[in-house]
């Protein structure tokens, strides 16, 4: 298959535009995914509609049209909630919750009817929708814009949580989530968005629930997600310097959650650190320890470890920002505490 | 009134009385202390249920409230899967996973019952876009309370099927109460219909103990989304007969109301009319209300001889797959 270089934003436009190409029962949904709807200037297949605040879905209004590319008005939950009524009674959307923040106002239809709507009804019904959402601090966006939150959704029954680190897992991921009959909530992190990598120019899939080694070693396992996938390799390789062999873990998908990824490493290199941009408290970082402590306790060689934000928003100023992030320091001084 | 025909009317009359039957049934059976949860009755209602249903397919969709048994029984759904959901049977509607709060038969387009006041109408929002996306002509008809009429939810429901003209017919029915607080005091407008102007679209109040004039106004309505000129919002003025829930002493229905009630009942007008002008005879009637009377008592007995679920089914049905 011939590959090319897209970037994390391309790779996930991509995924959608064939998607659509492949099934007009794929919708797209959410506030301005085409932008400017219904102005007179902005019809026709030439014209140039916003694609989103941050560009992902360039495009798209051109080539489907703005039927099945529809800019909402901002309602979450009468947007989100009709993406769940349209996926449990045929059409299989996409709608787009510009920040994961925003989950407050359209939680009731996310946590109370698209989560449980298959098991109230008895397995006679199912949702496949997938609820992209951006995520992640770094971009000077403050409390309300910054937040990472899929261990919000991770607990929840019914809910499917993808969180992709790279263009190449971004599309087959993706891919795989609009094909996927459950509810999946996709989440891509701000500042990944112009990172470049390989792409296959076809459709391709990524099962969910599959982590991926991104790194292999053997003296120390870090299991982690999204954006602090790269700073685990970047403090792999400035570990490795110092003769410190670490293996990386990166997860992809948080529900279903690769267990015996995380337990095989483990075992294989006795100390594991979770790194973690989100809120430290019933996290995935907790989660990963629990799994440790529990199936692999006689494997390991040291405590696990967590390296997560800090139990409090995400400040405003760049310098408390930086302070907020999990640091690729921190990472290596903690891998180097348990050596 | 005269286009509703005979066998038309021979129906309506079965299900407005096949709901009375049922939730009186229940009601006993809640007191006696065979039922577990908590139900919420809708006796009373029937003509608001039935007069909108009455216009539907099963390749249309409602979505319910948490006072979902009419809305079943409306739209065809089978009482004995009924009743077995209600005891929390494996033969129930849902498998006994649901309860009564949350039966549904997608087949039957009943898009379930629903726990959460007012959360229909998003759901009402998705089935009216799918229908307007494939082209097809199904109408989704989104039921709920007074109580639900002060949800933003409805309200951003309203405004989105209104500037996506979707097939969507919105249809308050307001018995009085939200649980105990009584709708002059929790809702500012005069009419809760008033509402429709600012979403652009027709409303009306109507009677909701008036089976005629609601299947008229329903008949305009569903019409109207049938032929993609978009949503409407009718509001039904009627009563419950009991409280919120079972169990509930309902002391905001003063005597003098309740004896108001009593003298409008929906089912007891529609028959004394059907009567009077000869469209239905008393030996119909009589008939109909024995086969009713016996379908609840064979619910009953399916519900109570029906097993219960397994153990093993806790965790079943909670993903189409999840490896």
């Amino acid at each position: 298959m011939a590959t090319r270089t897209l970037t994390f934003r391309d790779a996930i436009n991509e995924a959608m535009r064939l998607e659509m190409r492949r099934d007009p029962k794929v919708i797209l949904m959410g506030e301005d995914v085409a932008g400017g709807a219904t102005l007179p200037h902005m019809q026709g297949e030439n014209v140039e509609a916003w694609g989103g605040v941050l560009g992902v879905t360039h495009g798209l209004a051109q080539e489907f049209g703005w039927d099945r590319v529809r800019d909402t008005p901002i309602s979450e939950s009468a947007f989100i909630g009709a993406a769940v009524g349209a996926a449990s009674t045929g059409l299989r959307p996409i709608a787009e919750l510009m920040f994961v923040d925003f989950l407050g106002v359209c939680f009731d239809q996310l946590f109370n009817q698209g989560a449980k709507l298959r098991y109230m009804f008895g397995g006679k019904a199912h949702v496949p929708l997938v609820i992209r959402t951006t995520i992640g601090a770094g971009f000077g966006a403050a409390a309300q814009h910054s937040e990472c939150l899929y261990s919000i959704f991770t607990h929840i029954p019914g809910l499917k949580a993808v969180v992709p680190s790279t263009p190449y897992d971004a599309k087959g991921l993706l891919t795989s989530a609009i094909r996927d009959d459950d509810l999946v909530i996709f989440f891509e992190h701000k500042l990944l968005y112009d990172m470049e990598g390989e792409v296959p120019e076809d459709d391709y899939t990524i099962p969910l629930g599959v982590a991926d080694i991104k790194r292999e070693g053997k003296d120390a396992t870090i299991v982690t997600v999204g954006r602090m996938v790269h700073f685990a390799l970047e403090a792999a390789e400035r570990l490795s310097g110092d003769g410190v062999d670490v293996e990386v873990v990166d997860l992809r998908s948080l529900s279903p959650m690769d267990n015996e990824a995380i337990l095989t490493s483990v075992k294989k290199t006795h100390r594991l650190i979770v790194v973690d941009e989100d809120y430290p408290r019933c996290s995935l970082a907790t989660d990963v320890v629990a799994l440790a402590a529990g199936q692999a306790f006689d494997y390991l060689d040291a405590p696990p470890r967590m390296i997560t934000a800090p139990h409090s928003p995400v400040p405003f100023s760049p310098v408390l920002e930086q302070a907020y992030i999990p640091s690729v320091d921190t990472i290596v001084s903690t891998v180097q505490s348990l050596m | 009134m005269a286009e509703i025909s005979k066998e038309r009317l021979l129906w309506v009359y079965e299900r407005m009385r096949l709901i009375r039957t049922f939730e009186d049934r229940v009601h006993e059976l809640f007191a006696s202390g065979k039922l577990p949860g908590f139900v919420h009755l809708y006796a009373g209602e029937e003509a608001m249920g039935v007069g909108v249903c009455a216009h539907l397919t099963d390749r249309d969709y409602i979505t319910s409230t948490h006072r979902g048994h009419g809305h079943c029984i409306a739209k065809g759904v089978d009482v004995n899967s009924m009743m077995a959901e209600v005891y929390g049977k494996a033969t129930g509607a849902c498998k006994g996973k649901g309860g009564s709060m949350h039966i549904a038969d997608v087949d039957k387009g009943m898009l379930g019952a629903n726990g959460i006041v007012g959360a229909g109408g998003p759901l009402a929002c998705g089935s009216g876009l799918m229908a307007k996306t494939l082209g097809t002509d199904q109408v989704t008809v989104c039921f709920f309370g007074d109580g639900a009429a002060e949800q933003g939810t409805m309200h951003e429901s309203m405004n989105l099927t209104s500037i996506w003209k979707l097939p969507v017919v919105f249809v308050c029915e307001n018995n009085g109460y939200a649980e105990s607080t009584p709708w002059g005091y929790h809702c500012a407008a005069k009419d809760i219909s008033d509402r429709a102007v600012a979403y652009d679209m027709p409303g009306a109040t109507i009677d909701g103990t008036d089976f005629f004039a609601i299947y008229e106004a329903a008949d305009e309505a569903i019409s109207r989304a049938r032929r993609g000129e978009g949503p409407s919002l009718i509001e039904c003025r009627g009563f419950r007969y009991y409280g919120h829930f079972e169990g509930d002493a309902h002391t905001y229905h003063s005597e003098e109301e309740k004896a108001r009630n009593h003298a409008r009942d929906p089912i007891e007008s529609f028959k004394k009319r059907v009567l009077e002008r000869g469209l239905l005879s008393e030996a119909e009637v009589a008939e109909i209300d024995t086969k009713t009377a016996k379908m609840v008592e064979e619910a009953v007995k399916f519900a109570e001889e029906s097993p219960w679920p397994v153990p093993e089914d806790v965790t079943t049905d909670v993903y189409v797959s999840y490896p």
